[in-house]
């Protein structure tokens, strides 16, 4: 699943980039600390919770929405995933999740500490905070940040509180360039001169760290990895189409959906992503239109509904001619997720996209967006991104 | 002391079927396997009459003296059960010192001593000079010794392996000073050759109480430890005997101490006459030939037991003769018809108040003293009778502790309080024990095999006339209702093993659960401090209590019906737990002696036990031990 692909790549050490609120302007400094004010409340509530059940002798619980397909709904006039109502009841004096409930009120601690120094941790930092021996025994409190990791979230969403709020942000990946500026914690970033590299985009892009100060572009091209980035880059794509070019290192971190959905919404500007054919491609998609499964609860602040799906197409194999040596076969792993793809409730009468997977299912292969460097090595941001967004050729 | 004194009154004989067997067919079957010619005046001039004491000296291994280990063992074993059986029946707990001498390198000397009545000096060179010679023999009572052979047959095996007469020191009168005397069995004779006969002066050590007997044997043997040896004999001999105090100095000269355990001796066995269909139709012409009666029904109604006058008469019309047929006038073929009429016959089963068990609790606290395990029952049958004969069957179990978990378990059985250590395969309580369905129990059990597991069983069978399968005395003759007694007891002690172990698992199960909850407590409540400012001393104790009480439930059962006797060792998981289960909360059987009282007044001796256990807390018999 789309989950655990993401949890192979490696969290990477981040430098703690400057984020802290005292560069922020003096408005927005505000707004943090209400914003602060009110997710330790929400702290202390779920701690009250527990200390009057333990003093009553009642089993202390946490509820914890669950994070499943089955409980996530389709809001169709709204396009996008919402977090249902079932929770599953996390308690303490139960074998399989007395460990875990011990985690989640250690992470709930970890995090008021954070948010009262008004200081952020990586999830790996967050990991490292809360880790140690338990007392008395020589067993530790996490096992490894894996354990961490999805207890974090769970805390997320019993809180009901954004990752940003408890001051944890997830790695950092995603690359941004083109035509803007914008302003990340105080300091001008212009983007149209970030070199071969680019900018990185922030774990955490919320308006009072980052601002947009000036955009020329008309629109987004977000492509799936680094490596297809560089080469729009390179082909200086955002300069000759005027746009902004994103990458998001396979199933895009929250920092960058978050900037999509700021770029779309403030400034008005589509989003189109180019992404390989294949189940993990259409999935990627699926996160940045509707929002994930996952994290379903902050889809409204993350989605971008309107994002159009440009290619890879299973018909390009004939349409653009390429070679045997693209076809990548199958596997059966990857039949059930295109299958469970289709069955996903924004797809499943969208007949464009149950004719693409069923194409896909028919071809027996897929293919990455490299797999148009055969043809020559500019194809891809000459020919085919020029002509698809010319013949307005995508899915929705 | 009377009926010991009295009982060798009776005339010794030594023409019983078992000593008769061999005078008349060893000569015949010899003849047989003849190759050279022989004429019937040749072979008359061969034939001689055999000694009894003649044809075991041949035949020894019957006796169990078929090698050196063996013959050493067996030796000690005569010596002691007699002299337990002479102090009981003097009235006298058992003290009884044993000491193993080794002279050269297969050469013993064995002592043996007693603080029972002693033996009249008269008696002496008959009971040691003579086999088939005993007070036991012609009587039906529980008693360890019963075929007049053991002690005589001890000597002789001595005598002709070094020589050497036998010693005996005893003292039968508190004025009067012991006697001592050397005897040596003439074996072609069957008679007692008295080498010495003098007044032993110094003989307060020896009986610092007055009485006693002390019988010194040199034999070759050989010593060793382990299974079968002196010292398990003596181990199982303290077990079942927990009234007795042993001591036992090794050849190793190490002074072992088996202390008693229980103050009381055991009641004393009342003797019975036969019963009319425990005997078989040799025995009956027999008791004919022998009887003082002189009609038939008188015959019926002294010799046996069961037999009133009705029943005389009834028995006699069935065979065809009346009460009042003259005894001397009934030759074969109407005692056949008797002995028909006696099967036919209804008659009450014998009585069984001449029957005195161990009884669980003694055999309790014997297994708690002997075998370091840490879940003990035993249970107790009500008598029955095979062939005639009553007895009564018990069994008592040990589980776990310090017994080894990985091998089969191990039998320990027991006729009249004597460790049977040869033959287990022979013998019908090993067999009840692989009968037994243990895999009901909780315990793994192979195929035709004993069960697995930290298990000692100890079967007990307590009779009047225990039916060996042969004169060592060595394994129980398999009878159906003697198995199905054991059985019964065996799946009784089985049944609340089962339910221990099915609770113990639970238990531990729980402690699991209860340690896992422990851990993450502490966790909890400091968080909680500092996300809510909240005392955490006081939610960390709020929390455990209720994972005590999530948990507690298997131990308040345990509580209820288990009768923990060292709590604490629940939470370290090494230590012992000692249990005796409580009776089933049955009404049928409810008032059962087991436990209870054991446990809540331990018997005064256990206390000055110096073993290694006795470093261990006292078992307190209320559960207050606290968790730490
Ligand atoms: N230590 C003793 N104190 C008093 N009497 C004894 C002692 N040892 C033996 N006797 C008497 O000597 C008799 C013969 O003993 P022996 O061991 O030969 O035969 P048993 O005990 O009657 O039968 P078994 O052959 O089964 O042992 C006993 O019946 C008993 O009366
Ligand atoms: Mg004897």
């Amino acid at each position: 699943m789309a989950k655990k692909r993401s949890k192979k790549t490696p969290t990477m050490k981040t430098p703690s980039p400057r984020t802290s609120p005292r560069t922020t302007p003096g408005s927005s400094a505000t707004v943090t600390k209400d914003r602060d004010k009110k997710t330790l409340m929400k702290i202390d509530e779920l701690g009250e919770a527990i200390v009057k059940s333990s003093l009553a002798q009642r089993d202390p619980h946490v509820d914890i929405p669950m994070r499943t397909v089955s409980n996530t709904k389709f809001n169709k006039s709204k396009r996008i995933l919402e977090m249902g109502s079932n929770a599953q009841r996390r308690n303490l004096f139960n074998l399989s999740m007395a460990k875990k409930f011990m985690q989640t009120v250690l992470l709930a601690d970890g995090c008021k500490d954070l948010i009262e120094a008004g200081k952020t941790l990586s999830l790996r930092g967050m990991y490292y905070k809360s880790l140690h021996t338990i007392e008395g025994t020589n067993e530790k409190t996490f096992n490894d940040q894996s354990e961490s990791d999805p207890v974090l979230e769970d805390l997320e969403v019993s809180l009901g509180a954004l990752r940003e709020e408890l001051h944890v942000y997830a790695r950092k990946a995603g690359t941004i360039a083109g035509n803007i500026t914008l302003i990340d914690s105080g300091d001008e970033i212009d983007c149209r001169r970030m070199g071969s590299g680019g900018y990185s985009i922030p774990s955490i892009c919320e308006p009072n760290i980052i601002q947009f100060k000036k955009c020329e572009a008309k629109f987004v091209l977000h492509v799936e990895k680094n490596t297809i980035w560089s080469r729009f880059n390179e082909d200086r794509f955002w300069q000759t189409h005027n746009c902004i070019l994103t990458e998001g290192g396979g199933q895009p971190p929250r920092g960058v959906r978050r900037l999509l959905r700021r770029l779309h919404e403030e400034l008005g500007l589509p989003i189109y992503c180019l992404l390989d054919c294949d189940p993990w491609g259409h999935y990627i998609y699926s996160v940045i239109k509707q929002g994930s499964i996952n994290l379903a609860f902050e889809s409204q602040r993350m989605a971008v509904p309107d994002a159009k799906f440009i290619g890879i197409r299973a018909e390009d194999y004939e349409r653009c001619e390429l070679s045997d040596d693209v076809k990548i076969t199958l596997t059966d792993r990857d039949i059930t997720r295109a299958k469970q793809i289709a069955e996903y409730p924004w797809f499943v009468d969208k007949k464009p996209w149950q004719r693409e997977i069923k194409r896909m299912l028919a071809n027996g292969f897929k293919m990455e967006v490299e797999s148009l460097i055969t043809k020559d090595i500019s194809y891809v941001t000459e020919t085919y991104v020029p002509q698809r967004l010319e013949e307005r050729d995508f899915l929705d | 002391m009377s009926t010991l004194l009295a009982a060798p009154t009776k005339k010794p004989r030594t023409t019983m079927s078992k000593a008769r067997k061999p005078t008349t067919s060893p000569p015949s079957r010899k003849t047989k396997t003849r190759r050279s010619k022989a004429t019937a005046q040749t072979l008359a001039g061969q034939q001689r009459e055999i000694s009894v004491s003649e044809f075991f000296a041949k035949n020894r291994h019957l006796l169990g003296f078929d090698n050196p280990r063996k013959a050493l063992l067996t030796t000690i074993k005569e010596a002691v059960d007699n002299a337990m059986d002479a102090c009981e029946e003097g009235g006298i707990l058992p003290d009884i010192f044993v000491q193993v001498l080794q002279l050269g390198e297969t050469r013993f000397k064995v002592t043996v001593r007693d603080n029972g009545p002693g033996i009249v000096k008269q008696q002496i060179e008959h009971i040691f000079g003579k086999l088939l010679y005993g007070s036991k023999f012609h009587r039906l009572k529980m008693s360890r010794g019963q075929q007049g052979i053991g002690i005589s047959a001890a000597g002789m095996y001595g005598l002709m392996t070094t020589g050497k007469p036998v010693l005996i020191i005893s003292k039968p009168s508190k004025k009067k000073p012991a006697h001592e005397m050397r005897i040596k069995m003439d074996t072609s004779k069957n008679r007692a050759e008295v080498v010495s006969d003098e007044v032993h002066q110094e003989d307060d050590k020896l009986f610092p109480q007055g009485t006693g007997t002390q019988v010194e044997i040199e034999l070759e043997g050989k010593y060793l430890k382990g299974r079968q040896s002196i010292d398990e004999y003596l181990e199982q001999t303290a077990i079942a005997n927990p009234h007795a105090h042993i001591t036992y100095v090794t050849p190793g000269n190490e002074t072992r101490t088996f202390p008693r355990s229980v103050d009381e001796l055991p009641d004393e066995p009342k003797e019975i006459k036969p019963h009319p269909k425990g005997i078989e139709l040799g025995t009956l012409i027999q008791m004919l030939e022998r009887t003082e009666a002189a009609k038939v029904g008188a015959f019926l109604q002294n010799d046996f037991c069961r037999v009133g006058p009705s029943k005389a008469k009834e028995i006699c019309q069935t065979a065809g003769m009346t009460n009042m047929t003259w005894v001397k006038n009934v030759g074969h073929r109407e005692a056949e018809a008797l002995y028909k009429a006696i099967q036919e016959v209804k008659l009450t089963a014998p009585p069984t108040d001449c029957l005195v068990p161990i009884g669980s609790k003694a055999l309790l606290a014997g297994l708690l003293k002997g075998v370091k395990a840490e879940f003990y029952t035993a249970s107790t049958r009500p008598p029955a009778v095979y062939r005639g004969n009553p007895f009564q069957i018990e069994v008592g179990l040990a589980f776990g502790g310090e017994l080894p978990a990985q091998e089969t378990a191990r039998v320990i059985r027991f006729a009249n309080r004597v460790p049977l250590l040869y033959q287990q395969a022979e013998c019908c309580s090993f067999k009840a024990v692989l009968d037994a369905s243990w895999k009901n129990y909780e315990l793994s059990q192979p195929k035709g095999s004993l069960p697995l597991g930290p298990l000692v069983v100890m079967i007990h069978m307590a009779s009047v006339w225990v039916p060996f399968t042969s004169e060592s005395k060595e394994a129980i003759a398999d009878y159906d209702e003697i198995r199905k007694e054991m059985k019964l007891a065996l799946q009784e002690c089985g049944r609340k093993l089962g339910t221990y172990l099915r609770r113990r698992k639970r238990m531990q199960r729980e402690s699991e659960r209860r340690s896992i909850f422990e851990r993450y407590i502490r966790e909890v409540a400091k968080s909680c401090e500092k996300i809510t400012g909240a005392d955490a001393k006081k939610l960390y104790e709020a929390l455990l209590r209720q994972a005590e009480r999530r948990t507690a439930q298997a131990d308040q059962q345990l509580d209820d019906e288990g009768r923990i006797l060292n709590e604490t060792a629940r939470l370290a998981k090494d230590e012992q737990v000692v249990i005796v289960p409580a009776q089933q909360p049955d009404p049928a059987n409810n008032g059962n002696e087991i436990g209870e009282s054991l446990f809540e007044n331990p018997p005064k001796p256990q206390r000055r036990k110096t073993t290694k256990r006795s470093r261990k807390k006292p078992r307190s018999p209320r559960r207050t031990a606290k968790r730490k």
